[in-house]
């Protein structure tokens, strides 16, 4: 895009600072939900550039980190299965589930192919009809549509040797849950920019008005981020809180209509677990009936068995902006991305592998 | 892995479901999915995610978003 470069250009980033300096009164808390804005508020510095007392915290948006252990478990047990290749994204393979990751479960014999789109693992289905595909389906709203077309694809095909384990999950009830949640701080959202892409605006509009907080979906790029946290100020300074679009160049008020229907057509929403943060109500998505026949969980039988975790790490509190990564007594010391004790130090987008990478220790 | 990333369409094949088209991402070729953005055709930029298209970038409100923070821009120079 022509506009690109100009989106990270160090005078349109130095006025919108000086525009927040300027609007700030007042010491506010802010949320940027997706890891995606984490990693570039820490890599960009954006976080110098505010004033004393307007503070972001990090959200929970990082599909990998809330996949809960469990899950990880089930794909190890899948791809432990005879004539069962696991397909997975790149991100998830060093996520430590209770007995390891499925990078070790593959040094154990189990079959683990990165891939990096869900319509990869339909090819392979496609190709060899003598073996089982399963797609580790992770991911937020941005991801369903993706997986949604894979699924749809291979029905059309009618692969039977193909199947998702489904661990897509919602944003707007985590938000919900953060609201309500005991000690919250947050007065206001950067929406993640390419959920809304997907999903649209509209699902915000009633967590906006009934816990009375600004909801801005944000864009990736420094311009982006600091336009999202201005207008973000703006509201919370009228005393507004609104749904408003800072990212119009790829987000429309309803979303991506032909995506959107898709996903609707083969996903329903249903409670899910998030890691971390617990039980939500309607924070996953799973196959609608006419499509259960893909669903990995329904096809083979897996044992439930009650997952073990790192007792120090505590991604929970992270993933809910209570405490930051270096308040963690592990990090950078324990835990490292080399050496990972939870899941927001190995994914691209998690807070923890944030601070690592760009800050080291410490603020 | 909610990342998405601009390219732009080289070429178009195919329809329905497995639409798709060669995308140029920064000089690298893929190929991807098309059939989310059946408004988009050669020249255009979508924002591309697992290897899929989950929207037509909207070139104009790019440019008018840039305008207004240039705007603001020389408002605080000429005020400092
Ligand atoms: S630094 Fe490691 S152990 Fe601590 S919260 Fe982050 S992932 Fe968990």
């Amino acid at each position: 895009m022509t506009g690109l470069a100009a989106l990270r250009d160090p005078a349109l980033v130095l006025a919108l600072a000086e525009e927040i300096r300027r609007t700030a009164t007042r010491p506010w808390t802010i949320m940027e939900v997706c890891g995606g804005q984490t990693h570039a508020i820490a890599r960009y510095g954006l976080e110098e550039l505010l004033p004393d007392g307007l503070e972001l915290v990090h959200g929970p948006g990082c599909p990998v980190c809330v996949t809960p252990a469990e899950t990880v478990d089930r794909a190890a047990r899948l791809a432990a299965l005879p004539n069962v290749v696991l397909a997975t994204f790149g991100d998830m393979v060093r996520v430590p589930g209770s007995e390891g990751d499925l990078f070790l479960a593959r040094a154990r014999g189990a079959r683990v192919r990165v891939v990096a789109s869900p319509l990869d693992a339909v090819r392979m289905a496609a190709e060899d009809r003598s073996e089982t595909v399963v797609f580790f389906g992770v991911g937020f709203e941005t991801t369903a549509p993706a997986v949604a077309l894979a699924v749809r694809q291979a029905a059309e095909l009618g692969l039977s040797n193909f199947a998702v384990l489904v661990a897509l999950v919602r944003v707007p009830p985590a938000l919900e849950a953060i609201l309500s949640g005991p000690g919250n701080r947050v007065r206001a959202f950067l929406a993640a920019g390419h959920v809304c892409t997907v999903m649209g605006l509209e699902e915000y509009e009633p967590i906006a008005m009934r816990h009375r907080v600004p909801i801005v979906a944000t864009g990736f790029e420094p311009v982006d981020i600091l336009s999202g946290v201005l207008a973000a100020v703006r509201q919370l300074e009228a005393g507004q809180a609104r749904v408003e679009n800072a990212y119009a160049r790829a987000v429309g008020p309803r979303g991506n209509a032909a995506a959107r229907s898709l996903v609707l057509e083969v996903f329903e929403p249903c409670d899910r677990h998030w890691r971390g943060i617990g039980p939500l109500p309607g924070g996953g998505f799973r196959l609608r009936e006419p499509y259960r026949a893909f669903d990995a969980e329904e096809r083979f039988e897996l044992p439930s068995e009650a997952p073990r975790e790192a007792g120090e790490c505590i991604a929970g509190l992270v993933l809910r902006g209570i405490k930051k990564p270096y308040e963690c007594p592990a990090f950078g010391v324990r835990c490292t991305p080399d050496r990972p004790l939870g899941a927001p130090m190995v994914s691209s987008e998690g807070a923890c592998s944030a601070y690592y990478r760009y800050r080291r220790v410490g603020a | 892995m909610c990342l998405a990333v601009p390219g732009r369409i080289r070429s178009v094949s195919g329809e329905g479901l497995t639409r798709a088209g060669e995308v140029d991402f920064a000089g690298a070729v893929q190929t991807v999915n098309l059939s989310f953005v059946p408004e988009a055709a050669e020249g255009d930029y979508v924002l591309v995610h697992a290897g899929v298209a989950i929207a037509r970038l909207d070139e104009e409100e790019a440019l008018a978003t840039l305008e207004c923070f240039r705007q603001l821009e020389s408002a605080v120079r000429e005020e400092t």
